[in-house]
């Protein structure tokens, strides 16, 4: 799509990008050498700051895969709970009865719109006054709680749109043979949805293995970033050199989970059974979306 | 039950001020660095595309409070950037406004490159047949109309930059997710309340938002 806002370069245009080319390079050397300098002149750069990730097999076992853990373990639990509870909210949102439909859209939308941070933190401060819960796994439940209820909100809106996306004519033919609401739903309805739902969840499982870094800055729970203090701490004050590899294994699995939802939703489109429409996530991830949040990505025109 | 609200030791409306601050000096930022970012991704020179979507990777896939805590403690504590601030507050605040900045700017970008999708080829075929460059062709031509249509995503990308400001609380920044987590352990027989209020804050601040933009995108939206 790019190449329909310039031609095929030609001599001319050949000889400016090579000379933009040039610069952008100069520029990012610059920026680069910057930094670099700058960290070393502050000590960063030194290699025993860095060679512990590598040589030492210690700094792996006992921070940053048990981190990674629970990090994963948080982002599971908080994906399996929210799955079915967002699901039933939203069907709950299509129901035909008023007095369902009503309640449970003003649930989805107000968990939708305030931060989840601010249910992490009340999810916390309940958890001390009304249970015994221990201290040790109190974050991790906080952690969970405010995942879950943010989450299935979302996936409430990620399901609806999902039905909605499925053409009237399949709730027709069902009615027509005589199945009933539940009938519909169950046999004709979800089980096709659910395939043009499947990459939006895919994305959504980043924003909640995202989110679960909260929990370590603001909580105390001890998943991946969290690691960072003791790192530096027994490695010597290798502030950049613990954040970079931190950084990097949150972005290759992300990275890892994005591409497996854009494969997944190209697969979709490719096949000609479904209809090939996919619900997409980014609107409805923000919340509070006016309306947009119903919106659903059909299949791209000749594709 | 609400006798917290008149106890002058939080500043409620002070610290829901900080969260508008930081909400929109970074839109101000994301809006321009997401810009340019679109534009180097549709760039004719391969090094800018390439930049432009590892950086958009790379960035989207890495937790805001990485980003956010990251700016704090490597960029200031360790290497020692200000950015101008003077004081602990200063700081904090500018800090997690660059960290909101390069990390909402990447939903920006990705928001204006579907948007210049929607802009008919034909309209950038005309331009260069009147011999229009390309940063001509972007500018004149093909930007105008793709803000247009991606006012309603960009709505999305600002409602939640408004909730990602709570994560600013991670270094210390006095805003609304900051006061509620020293409210809560202050007054905890309120508790309930506590919430309510600061819940009630999110929805005044974003659904005027959804509801005024949403308005403003039917209304310049390019019918085609």
């Amino acid at each position: 799509m790019t190449s329909v806002l310039y031609d095929t370069p030609g001599p001319k245009a050949k000889r400016r990008n090579v000379l933009y080319t040039v610069v952008f390079l100069a520029v990012l050397a610059a920026v680069g050498w910057w930094v670099l300098s700058v960290m070393a002149e502050k000590d960063q750069l030194t290699a025993d700051k860095w060679s512990p990730f590598v040589t030492d097999s210690a700094v792996w076992t006992t921070f940053l895969l048990p981190g990674l853990g629970e990090t994963l373990k948080a982002a599971a639990l908080a994906l399996v709970i929210a799955l079915p509870l967002g699901a039933l909210l939203g069907i709950g949102r299509l129901s035909d009865h008023t007095w369902i439909r009503v309640p449970v859209g003003a649930v989805v939308e107000f968990f939708r719109a305030i931060p989840v941070l601010l249910m992490m933190v009340f999810a916390h401060a309940a958890f001390v006054q009304f249970t015994t819960l221990d201290s040790e796994v109190r974050p991790l439940y906080a952690v969970v709680t405010g995942l879950v209820l943010y989450n299935a909100s979302v996936i409430a809106e990620i399901v609806r749109a999902g039905i909605l996306s499925l053409p009237y004519g399949q709730t027709d033919a069902a009615k027509a043979i005589g199945m009933r609401k539940g009938q519909i739903m169950a046999y004709v309805l979800l089980p096709q949805a659910v395939t043009a739902m499947l990459p939006a969840l895919v994305s959504q499982l980043v924003v909640i293995v995202k989110d679960t870094a909260l929990g370590g800055a603001i909580l105390g729970l001890n998943e991946l970033l969290f690691q960072i203090r003791p790192i530096t701490a027994n490695y010597g004050a290798n502030t950049i050199a613990a954040f970079t590899v931190v950084a990097l294994i949150y972005i290759v699995v992300n990275f890892a989970l994005t591409s497996l939802a854009s494969w997944l939703e190209s697969k979709l489109r490719r096949r000609k059974k479904s209809t090939g429409a996919t619900v997409d996530v980014t609107d409805i991830d923000t919340g509070m979306g006016a309306g947009v949040a119903t919106e659903v990505a059909g299949p791209e025109p000749g594709k | 039950m609400f006798d917290f609200l008149d106890n002058p030791q939080y500043d409620l409306l002070g610290a829901f001020w900080v969260t508008v601050k930081l909400t929109l000096y970074s839109a101000l930022g994301s809006l321009i660095w997401g810009t340019l970012l679109a534009g180097m991704r549709v760039s004719p020179v391969p090094l800018m595309r390439a930049f432009g979507t590892a950086y958009v990777n790379v960035v989207r896939n890495t937790p805001l409070t990485i980003v956010i805590v990251g700016c704090s403690l490597v960029l200031n504590q360790t290497l020692g950037f200000a950015l101008g601030g003077e004081n602990f507050e200063d700081i904090g605040f500018r800090m997690a406004v660059l960290g909101l900045v390069a990390y909402t700017s990447t939903f920006v970008a990705e928001a204006l490159r579907s948007g210049i999708n929607t802009v008919p080829v034909g309209q950038a075929e005309a331009a260069r047949a009147l011999g229009l460059t390309f940063s001509q062709v972007l500018r004149l031509i093909v930007l105008p109309q793709a803000f247009r249509s991606v006012i309603a995503p960009l709505a999305n990308v600002l409602i939640a930059l408004t909730k990602n400001t709570t994560v600013a609380a991670a270094i210390g920044v006095a805003e609304a997710a900051s006061l509620m987590k020293t409210m809560i352990e202050n007054e905890a027989d309120a508790l309930f309340a506590v919430f309510g209020v600061f819940a009630l804050g999110f929805i005044v601040l974003t659904l005027p938002t959804g509801l005024i933009l949403g308005w403003v995108a039917k209304r310049v939206a390019v019918k085609r």
